[in-house]
């Protein structure tokens, strides 16, 4: 039985070493940790943005913004009657920039207050908070309008701030893009999966996906200048620029998103499955839908709504091709503005910690909101039909 | 390549006479039935490596057919063309004649999804859809016409009573097929092919991965269908082809060694490659 060479990992005594506890591995613990601590910076990160975010929109929020430009007046006397404390908040400065400044600047701060309450006072609504929620949320009759109406009009005399019609506009632009991306990229995900050869497959998959690398300017250049003109050609509407081609072009952007996720959720049903329909008489296709789809709709839920986050925070194109109207309009053939391009329009030309800015800041908390919101529900929902569909629940 | 003779019953088979032990009744079952799928010098390849060697082979109606023999020898292949389902793989080209009732079924205009209507197999892994147990079987009765309503609740009960399943699930029709023990799920899918009445029923070692206790119920059902379908079965496990099997095919590299009235194969088979393997001095 024994042969003469002995074996390089036998040793005289077999269980030598056993207990020597348990080694030390720098080298895999660093690289544990390290990897650990990009994972959890990810998290971090997310939540930190947020933060950031969150922060300049606080004075909004918790109503210490205001907008008015017509305020209590205080005459230039009032420097020396009135406490500091007060000549401060009505400057709107900090005590330390109040400190800092001597009496020359506060004078002319004093007379350029002067200046611009003058040239407000005339509109009466130039005394109103535009930034209270009910006037970012509810119609209001502004002076000049004869009906009530939710304006969104940062660059006025009395800045408007109604964020209903940038919701409209947002909700506009996506239900659109879903109506078109989703039943298209999802028929394309069941016949690249189930129903086209395998050689087939080869192409059409990374063919699909490789629009995800049309960058975002590009599609809404073509949305802008060719899908736009083809479609007002085609249906015939007045505006050439609107909901309608926003949201088609935002269709293209997000196919590739829910067509993959949706292809990996379907791809990844067991072929058993297949197989014991096709054995039970099915025909591939009915297969496909009766079977695999209904299995695979954790994941299919999950592309549908990864496609929505997409399209919800999608800038570029809606920007180009949406018309940036903010109207209050139920009409898909009317120029629209989602909050996203309101963002990336006129953020540029804001005053740093100015309402506006803040105003704006909102609006990203909102849509970050949203995001996460739509996620974690999808998430939850996700988790529970797999449990449903392991026979779990 | 020689013509491999076609194997039918042998006169042995017929010879047995009545009241012979307990062969008696198997065999001559075997000679009265009647022949039922008749296959003649089938041949499969997969790309260019052949895979069956001109099979010719018998099967009898409303017996057990057990098709035996080692990893690898086509068994489980040549069951598949039974149901077509070798289709579903590429660059697989038949050669030979299958009839079924006597109905080439490689003809070009036979339907496929006729065929496997008629043709149902069990998989030697569960495969039960992640539906509920009723759904899973309401799927095939559906798929080929059948309305919901109390007709739909009969068939899936009786399919249900059918593979010895019922009063274990009856309570939880419901439920996922999914939360079933191995051998329950199995005996679904069971169910869910007998459903929709087929003539012959395929199975891939269905007890493989099971249990003694679930293999055993597998065994005693399988026994109870033969009565209605024709069965034809690929096992590893010969104690099992021995238990349930009325005939049984020796394959060995792609050909069928030897097909006989299953007592003859395990207590006297003809030849010497088969009474190796049944002995278990190879495979």
């Amino acid at each position: 039985m024994t042969s003469g060479t002995t074996h390089p990992l036998e040793n005289a005594d077999p269980w030598a070493g056993i207990r020597r506890g348990q080694q030390r591995r720098p080298v895999e613990w660093l690289v544990e940790r390290a990897i650990h601590a990009i994972s959890l910076s990810a998290i971090v990160g997310v939540f930190l943005i947020f933060i950031f975010v969150a922060r300049e929109a606080l004075p909004i929020v918790l109503g210490r913004a205001t907008s008015a430009s017509a305020t209590q007046v205080i005459p230039l006397e009032g420097l020396d009657t009135r406490s500091p404390a007060e000549i401060q908040k009505y400057l709107g400065l900090t005590p330390e920039q109040f400190a800092a400044l001597d009496r020359d600047a506060k004078v002319d701060l004093m007379n350029l207050k002067l200046e611009t309450a003058k040239g407000a006072s005339k509109d009466r609504d130039a005394a109103v908070n535009t930034l209270e929620w009910r006037y970012l949320l509810l119609p209001y009759q502004w002076s000049g309008y004869d009906k009530p109406e939710m304006i969104w009009q940062p660059v006025s005399s009395i800045h408007k701030y109604n964020i209903i019609p940038l919701l409209i506009g947002t909700l506009k632009a996506t239900i659109v893009a879903l109506l078109f991306a989703v039943p298209l990229s999802l028929a394309a995900a069941i016949y690249v999966s189930q129903l086209s050869s395998p050689r087939l497959k080869e192409w059409l998959k990374p063919g699909i996906e490789l629009l995800a690398g049309i960058p975002s300017v590009v599609l809404g250049f073509f949305g802008l200048l060719i899908m736009a003109s083809f479609l007002q050609e085609v249906f015939g509407y007045e505006s050439r620029l609107n909901a309608f081609v926003a949201g088609i072009a935002l269709g293209f952007a997000i196919i590739p998103v829910t067509f993959s996720i949706a292809e990996d959720a379907l791809t990844s049903v067991p072929g058993s499955y297949v197989h014991g329909a096709l054995a039970l008489g099915s025909t591939r296709w009915q297969a496909a839908w009766r079977i695999v789809l209904p299995a695979a709709i954790p994941g299919v839920f999950a592309a549908v709504v990864l496609g929505f986050g997409r399209a919800v925070g999608e800038t570029m194109v809606v920007l180009m091709a949406s018309g940036n109207a903010s109207i209050v309009s139920a009409s898909l053939f009317d120029s629209t503005r989602t909050i996203t391009a309101t963002i990336a329009a006129e953020l540029a030309e804001t005053v740093f910690g100015e309402h506006h800015y803040r105003m704006l800041f909102l609006l990203g908390a909102l849509l970050f909101g949203v995001t996460f919101l739509s996620n974690l529900v999808a998430e939850s929902f996700i988790h529970r039909l797999k449990k449903q569909l392991e026979g779990k629940a | 390549m020689t013509s491999t003779p076609k194997i039918s019953i042998p006169p042995s088979a017929e010879a047995v006479a009545p009241g012979e032990t307990g062969e008696a009744p198997q065999a001559r079952s075997a000679a009265d039935s009647r022949i039922l799928i008749e296959s003649s010098d089938v041949s499969l390849f997969y790309g260019p490596s052949q895979a069956l060697k001109r099979i010719s082979i018998d099967i009898r109606e409303r017996l057990v057919t057990a098709f035996i023999g080692p990893s690898g020898c086509g068994k489980s292949t040549f069951l598949r063309c039974f149901n077509r389902m070798n289709d579903l793989i590429d660059h697989v080209r038949v050669q030979g004649r299958i009839q079924i009732g006597g109905h080439d079924i490689y003809s070009g205009d036979v339907d496929v999804i006729e065929l496997r209507k008629r043709v149902g197999m069990v998989f030697q892994k569960s495969n039960p859809f992640p539906k509920s147990i009723f759904e899973n079987i309401a799927y095939g009765l559906r798929l080929h016409g059948m309305r919901n309503g109390p007709e739909l609740q009969g068939v899936v009960e009786q399919s249900l009573r059918g593979a010895a399943l019922w009063d274990e699930v009856k309570d939880r029709l419901h439920s996922s097929a999914l939360g079933l023990s191995g051998g329950q799920q199995q005996r679904l899918c069971i169910a869910r092919a007998i459903a929709i009445r087929p003539q012959i029923l395929l199975m891939d070692e269905p007890a493989s991965a099971l249990d003694p206790i679930a293999t055993a119920k597998i065994e005693e059902l399988i026994l109870e269908l033969k009565k209605e379908f024709t069965i034809v079965i690929v096992t590893h496990n010969m104690q099992q082809a021995a238990r349930i099997s009325d005939l049984t095919a020796f394959f060995y590299l792609g050909e069928l060694i030897e097909y006989d009235v299953t007592t003859k194969i395990f207590t006297n088979p003809g030849k010497k490659q088969t009474e190796d393997y049944v002995t278990g001095r190879f495979g």
